[in-house]
Formats: C-alpha cells, structure tokens, sequence
C-alpha cells in the first residue's frame, strides 16, 4: 500500500536514526508518538554540536563561547515566536515542558488573582497535568473546579460550557487537542466566550505542535504551552506563551540567578521578560536543539505533515474498525492522527504486549486521564498515534497484529 | 516432583519457542487459559497482591501437609505468569518452598516479556507465597 502524499516517506524516515532497528525480531514499529514522538538526526547532531563545540552558560559570560550559546538560544526563543506567532518575543518563556508551563501560570498568574468562590473551568478530555495543578491552586485559594463534560464520542459539550461560564469564571484551561482521543477542540470559540466572561484562557498545546497551524494571536489565547519533545525536539524543554501584559502583572515563580536585576539583602528587584520567569541555568543544549526541530517541521511544512498524518488516521481507523472485536474510543470528527481502542475482553495490557512482541509499539493504559477513562467507563485503552514518518504498510501490521490476538484470546 | 524439577521442565519448555517472543507471549497466555478456575469468592481484596500493576488475586490452603495455590488475573499474560509460579509452588511442603531457590525466571529470560513494571509485581508474587510457606510453617511447627 502507497501513500497517495506528495511527501517523499523513505527519506523523511532516513533522518530518524532510531526507527532502523529491529525490536523482538522485527522491525521497529513506533505508534507511540502521543507519548513522544522520535527525533531526527539534525536535531540530536544539535545537541552533539552544543556540547562539543561551544558549551557555556548563557547570557552573562563575555567571552567567545558563551555569545554563541546566548545566541543559539535566543535563536530558538525567535524561532519559537514565529512558530506561534506570538507579538512580541519576549512573551516566549522558557520552561522544562507543557506540565511545568501550567504549573507555572497556577502559580504564579492563579495564585495572584485568584480569590475565594473564584471559578477555573478543565474540560474532562483534560491531561492529569491540565487539572492537577489547578485543583492545588483552586484548594490553597478556596476557588472551585469546574469541569465541562464531553460528549460519547469524545468532544466537549460546547453548550454545557456556555452555561458553566459566570463572572465567577477567572481561568479556563483546555487542551488543543487531547492526548488520549485525538479530539482537536474548537478553542477559539472557547476562548472568545471565555473572554465574554472577562476569564483568562490557557491552552494546553501539546499534542498540538507537531501537528497543527498555530496562531497565538488568532486564537487570542492568554497563554499556550508546548513540550519540546512532542514535536521532534529533545525531551526536558518547552516554552510558555503569554501575552506580555499579563506575563508582566505576574509574580516569578522561582527565585535565583537570571531573574534579577539587582539583589540587596533588603531588597530584590526583578529582571524584564522573559528572564524573569527563567531562573538559573536553563536546559540550554535542549532549546538550542528544538530550534532544529523547528526546522524540520518547517522544511516539510505543517499543512503537508497534517495532509499525511489525517490519511494515516483515515486509513487506521478503516483497518481497525474492520476487525470486528474492536472498538474504536474516540470518534471526533476533528482529530489529530491518534486512535484509542479497546477489545472487549482483552486487557490494555495484554494487547500492548503481544504487539511489542512483533516489534510494535503503542501506549496501554489511561494515558494520564483517569477521569476522561472513567467518563467513557473504560479502564484504560490501547492508543496508537501516528506520525510523519509512519506508513500504511506499518498500519496493516498493527491491524494484523490486532487480528491474532483476536483470533487466538476469542477463538 | 521437586520444585527443582518442575522448574527445569519449564525451562525445557521455553527452550523449544526458540526464542520467539511472540510465541513466547501466546504460550504464556495459553498456560493462563488453563489454570484451574479460581472460585469467585476467594478473589476478595485481601488476597489481591500488593504491588501489582494489573490485578492478581493469590488464596493458599494448607492440605496434608502441603500448600496449594489458587491464583487468577485480569490480564491474560499476568495470569500466565501466575500459573507458572503455581505449577511451581503447589503442592510442596511449606518448608520446601521456602528454601526454594526460583531459577527458572532468569532461564526463561522472562524479564523480556514482563518489564521493570512488572517485575515489580512479579517480585510481590512470589513473596506473598512465601508468606504463606511461612505461615503454614509455623502452623504446622506448633501442632
């Protein structure tokens, strides 16, 4: 089976490394890419590069090595503007990942202008790092968690969420698209009737990135968070996106060296964006990295990975749904490329097993949300999510593999 | 037979999968699937194993002064497992499973197929049996 894309697949896979190799005696299979996704040689070469040729810290030392740091960072930091279109860049703030971004705004943003029988609105497609922090926030601040249901076949219930929104409403944090579902949820109508009520709107973006057009300045949205290593980058970096105004009205969230611009004993005073958010030494090899992984994207462009990647899901859902012990968990009709499934009778884990045992991998279990699980009355599913480098002809394996263990547990 | 023996019989087994993990797993499965059915009435919180990621359920009963295991899972391949550890441990003197030295496993190279995580939980298994060895020992030491 051939892709009907335009995109050339052999070649985008020649850059991935780590997808030429066998795994129990076959070739790899990697269908895990809602988890992480794999890195391409540019980027994992940038990382190599860093450390060989010009480590050193960044924006304080004068000589040779630490200006080409500074600059291959702040590279990034432009980079990463134009990747979301933010305004200004100083509003790309640095972070470890999507989970610490979040903590990062309940912190900082939540815990400054969130007062008592406040309101903050999840959806219940929401990753465990899209409510945990928010339930901490909402406890310390006497504030109350709201949650908009979702539909059967996975998408909020856009009507249910006009009529949790009040002028109690402070913060409402919703995922672009969910991890364990693919839902893509229709955010800027969220984000607008959000604003209505005067709350502000965080995006959770990370099974976004690698997939989808993003535009922070469309969406209007507050605050958007990405992690590095969903979209091709290395893994212990993100950014945080914030409109400036509000970024500037908020308190640091950690104290130390960068932050500051003068420190008495007495009395500290705080560095401008984005520095004020970036104490201590960042991960510095690893944003230099993502700048590469911006690359990547860009080169092949994101409207031609979406194309390749929606027909990769078209064809999966065909070739699964076709088996008739499965059932498909997560039917929107906007997805990114991810698709959940359960057999009845087969444990997450078992099917997670036996397809590792043909060199397939794939996600089991509740995939960090335990109460969307609950909602849809599953223990946990079998998630397959696809990438730019993935083929039908991988596809018709997993689908095969799928076949056997039906044939051999429901004979 | 000794434990000693079953467990080289085990190992003669999996000798013959030739190193085929998909073979390996479906055997394994198969070896769940005809484990004596555990009575419903026993699978109760208390005879969950701690630690375990998928549920197992283990009952022991001492008969003739030898220990039997009952045991059951939610997952197919756990349940494989399981029956493994009883076709070793089943019908042996309390103090026989307790100088047991389990060998097997690492013969079976059965880390491939159960992973740190379930090692874990593995590893939970096999001492809640020698709990029970260990109980029944000293039951049957003071009669």
């Amino acid at each position: 089976m051939t892709a009907t894309t335009a995109l050339d697949i052999e070649k985008i896979r020649l850059q991935f490394p780590v997808l030429h190799q066998q795994v129990n005696g076959k070739p790899l299979i990697y269908f895990d890419n809602a988890a992480t996704n794999q890195k391409p040689k540019q980027v994992i070469d940038a990382v190599v590069n860093y450390y060989q040729g010009y480590n050193a810290n960044i924006h304080r030392g004068i000589h040779t090595l630490a200006e080409k740091a500074t600059k291959a960072f702040e590279t990034t930091r432009h980079s990463m503007q134009k990747f979301v279109n933010a305004k200004h860049v100083e509003e790309i703030i640095f972070t470890r990942g999507v989970t610490e971004s979040i903590n990062l705004v309940a912190s900082t943003y939540g815990r400054t202008f969130l007062k008592e029988s406040d309101e903050v609105i999840v959806s219940g497609l929401e990753h465990h790092s899209n409510i945990v922090p928010w339930q901490m926030v909402c406890e310390e601040k006497k504030a109350k968690l709201k949650v908009i249901p979702i539909t059967e076949v996975g998408e909020i219930d856009m009507s249910a969420y006009r009529k949790l929104l009040n002028a109690k409403t402070k913060i409402v944090a919703i995922n672009h698209a969910s991890n364990s579902l693919g839902t893509i949820n229709p955010i800027k109508e969220i984000i607008k009737l959000a604003h209505e009520v005067g709350a502000v709107v965080l995006i959770d973006g990370a099974q976004a990135a690698a997939h989808l057009e993003i535009d922070v300045q469309d969406f209007d949205c507050d605050f958007y968070c990405i992690s590095s290593h969903k979209m091709y980058g290395p893994t212990g970096a993100g950014i945080l996106y914030g409109k400036k105004n509000l970024l500037e009205k908020m308190p640091p969230y950690m104290g130390g060296g960068e932050m500051i611009k003068d420190v008495t004993f007495e009395k500290t005073t705080y560095n401008d964006l984005p520095y004020k958010f970036e104490a201590g030494t960042p991960n510095i090899a690893d944003v230099i990295a993502l700048n590469e992984a911006v690359n990547f994207i860009n080169t092949i462009s994101k409207e031609q990975i979406a194309e390749y990647e929606s027909e990769l899901l078209t064809y999966a859902t065909e070739k699964l749904s076709a088996i008739p012990a499965v059932k498909l968990i997560g039917t929107a009709k906007e997805k990114v490329a991810v698709q959940s499934f359960i057999i009845e009778g087969i444990h997450p884990f078992d099917i997670g097993q036996m397809l590792d045992a043909r060199g397939i991998a794939v996600r089991t279990g509740h995939h960090c949300t335990q109460p969307l699980m609950d909602r849809l009355g599953v223990e946990g599913t079998v998630r397959a999510s696809f990438s730019v480098y993935n083929t039908k002809a991988e596809i018709d394996e997993l689908a095969e593999g799928v076949k056997r263990i039906v044939n051999f547990l429901k004979p | 037979m000794t434990i000693n023996e079953i467990q080289d019989e085990i190992i003669n087994e999996f000798s013959l999968l030739d190193g085929d993990m998909e073979m390996t797993v479906f055997y394994i499965m198969e070896l769940g699937q005809k484990l004596a059915v555990m009575n419903e009435v026993d699978k109760t919180e208390n005879n969950l194993v701690k630690g375990c990621q998928s549920k197992v359920w283990l009952a022991a009963k001492l008969d003739d002064g030898k220990v039997f295991f009952d045991g059951d899972s939610n997952t197919a391949i756990t349940k494989g497992l399981v029956s493994l550890l009883i076709r070793v441990f089943s019908g042996q003197k309390p103090e026989a499973i307790l100088n047991s030295d389990l060998y097997f496993m690492h013969k079976i190279r059965m880390e491939r197929f159960i992973g740190t995580q379930r090692s874990n939980g593995f590893a939970a298994m096999i001492k809640q049996m020698k709990l029970y060895a260990l109980a029944f020992q000293t039951q049957l030491t003071k009669a």
